[in-house]
């Protein structure tokens, strides 16, 4: 059996940086917000977890969804909650979702040399208890939307978001607002559709409703291929 | 707060700050905001070089077309709404037109953090210079503000093209200001990478008697054409116009709809 060795100068360079998958995915409707996330923690070939979420609970209105490398997912979290606190301490009243999301945009820009790699997508209901979904980018330019998708899978579902929420590209079609059911069915197939193509995406399917009564959490097997 | 900033007061949990790094906020204004750098490395090459192993890919938001321009009846604003993240569309409705105060617009075009972040900073500035003196920030001072902060980071990899568009006692005012600290004021300007096609069109077009319609007309057609030709432009146009009692919105309006309106014989 011949054995091949490279046998020339090889350069090694430490990143500090590394892509653990993962699809997130918010929907703002009437009075609700729905955040979903798959729970499949990946690093290149290997799957390192098949349960490990990405929807994080801020406050009894507010959920945020984290994906990209985990390690900053995990930091990042941990400085919103302690961040959280100091705000309810010297408050004496919860962040409302666009104040959390107005925060979140100054911590990534704080880092914007050196950035936090994580998209982030934040769902819960604004002060009117309208849903309200805030997407950012890894350096923290954020804005309000109806649905987002972000992480590995977020280019396959957000045409289909388009379609299917925002009616774009159909023609003589009524502009049926979103019922909270319909809209967690919505999710539900969708993911189902990512974890078919997308090689970061599967295993489980963990939904997150926020409405006036709290938080609502659901789980749902996808494929474990 | 303004009065930490103006006595120069350095409270223990400023010092806090330097000792324990960035990561955690204050619960006081901080006014000398400390930014992560990664070691050694030069910040602006740096998301490039980390951006081809394993998988990762971190790509910011980016592109635009934005104009401004000056006529008899005040100044138009109009810019496109498309975000793009590497090839991907992050949105097709990004508000590109920041509202510093109802006198004062800000543009935005280059990397979106940049612009929504130092603007934002601007807004606040305006509005601290307006609690100290009593008036109203003049848009020259205003502008040279938002200059002076991209001259701290010049070189550090910031990408930002911005007008400041406002009406102060000296009538119309319209800068353009960008990342490498360049502080221009003038008639006519327009940003981003779809700006040439769009500068053909309202160079063409211009005069300085036009009706208030008809500038509207000449800023919708400016961007149109742009984003026609320009992929990282796109989504609606939004026009603005900032008069002598303040700015308002004038329209949002799909751009595959005013294409079709301005080119009938061609599709």
């Amino acid at each position: 059996m011949k054995e091949y060795h490279y046998t020339g100068p090889v350069e090694h360079r430490f990143s500090p940086y590394s892509f653990n998958g993962g699809t997130v995915l918010a929907v703002a409707g009437e009075d609700f917000a729905i955040v979903a996330s798959d729970t499949r923690l990946s690093e290149g070939y290997s799957i390192h977890s098949r349960d490990s979420p990405k929807c994080y609970k801020l406050t009894n209105t507010t959920v945020i969804g984290c994906s990209g490398f985990h390690g900053d997912c995990l930091t990042l979290t941990k400085i919103i909650d302690a961040r959280l606190k100091m705000y309810k301490h010297s408050n004496n009243k919860s962040m409302t979702s666009g104040a959390i999301a107005a925060m979140l945009s100054t911590i990534l820009y704080g880092r914007r040399f050196f950035p936090y790699y994580v998209y982030n997508i934040i769902g819960g209901l604004d002060e009117d208890g309208k849903g309200a979904v805030y997407s950012f980018d890894p350096v923290g330019s954020y804005q309000r939307d109806t649905y987002k998708a972000g992480g590995s899978a977020s280019a396959m579902l957000q045409p289909l978001l388009d379609n299917q929420i925002g009616f774009k590209n159909m023609e003589g079609v009524q502009h049926l607002p979103l019922s909270q059911e319909k809209a967690v069915q919505l999710v539900k197939d969708v993911f189902i559709s990512a974890a078919e193509r997308d090689v970061y995406t599967g295993d489980a399917l963990r939904i997150c409703i926020v409405t006036k009564d709290g938080i609502k959490e659901e789980t749902v097997p996808l494929r474990k291929d | 707060m303004a009065l930490f900033d103006v006595s120069g007061y350095k409270s223990h949990s400023e010092l806090r700050g330097q000792i324990l790094g960035t990561g955690v906020g204050h619960l006081i204004d901080r006014p000398n905001q400390q930014f992560a750098v990664p070691v050694g490395v030069d910040p602006s090459g740096f998301l490039k070089s980390c951006s081809r192993e394993g998988g990762v890919s971190i790509d910011l938001n980016h592109g635009t077309t934005t104009l401004a321009f000056k006529f008899r009846h005040g100044v138009i604003v109009a810019v496109d709404s498309r975000a793009s993240a590497g090839s991907y569309i992050a949105s097709k409705e990004a508000n590109k037109v920041i509202e510093i105060n109802p006198y004062l617009l800000g543009t935005m075009s280059g990397s979106a953090a940049d612009c929504q972040y130092w603007e934002r900073l601007l807004a606040k500035e305006c509005r601290l210079y307006k609690l100290r003196n009593k008036q109203r920030i003049s848009v020259s001072a205003a502008s040279k503000l938002l200059c002076n902060m991209m001259l701290g980071y010049r070189g550090m990899g910031l990408s930002m093209g911005s007008m400041i568009i406002g009406w102060d006692n000296k009538g119309p005012g319209l800068y353009y200001v960008d990342d490498n600290a360049t502080r221009l004021s003038g008639h006519m300007f327009s940003t981003g990478c779809g700006s040439s096609y769009a500068y053909g069109v309202v160079d063409s077009g211009y005069r300085e008697d036009m009706t208030v319609e008809e500038a509207y007309e000449l800023g919708r057609r400016g961007i149109t054409h742009a984003t026609h030709r320009d992929a990282y432009s796109g989504g609606v146009v939004n026009l603005c116009t900032m008069q002598e009692d303040g700015w308002i919105k004038v329209c949002k309006e799909d751009v595959s709809e005013l294409i079709h309106r301005y080119r009938k014989g061609m599709f």
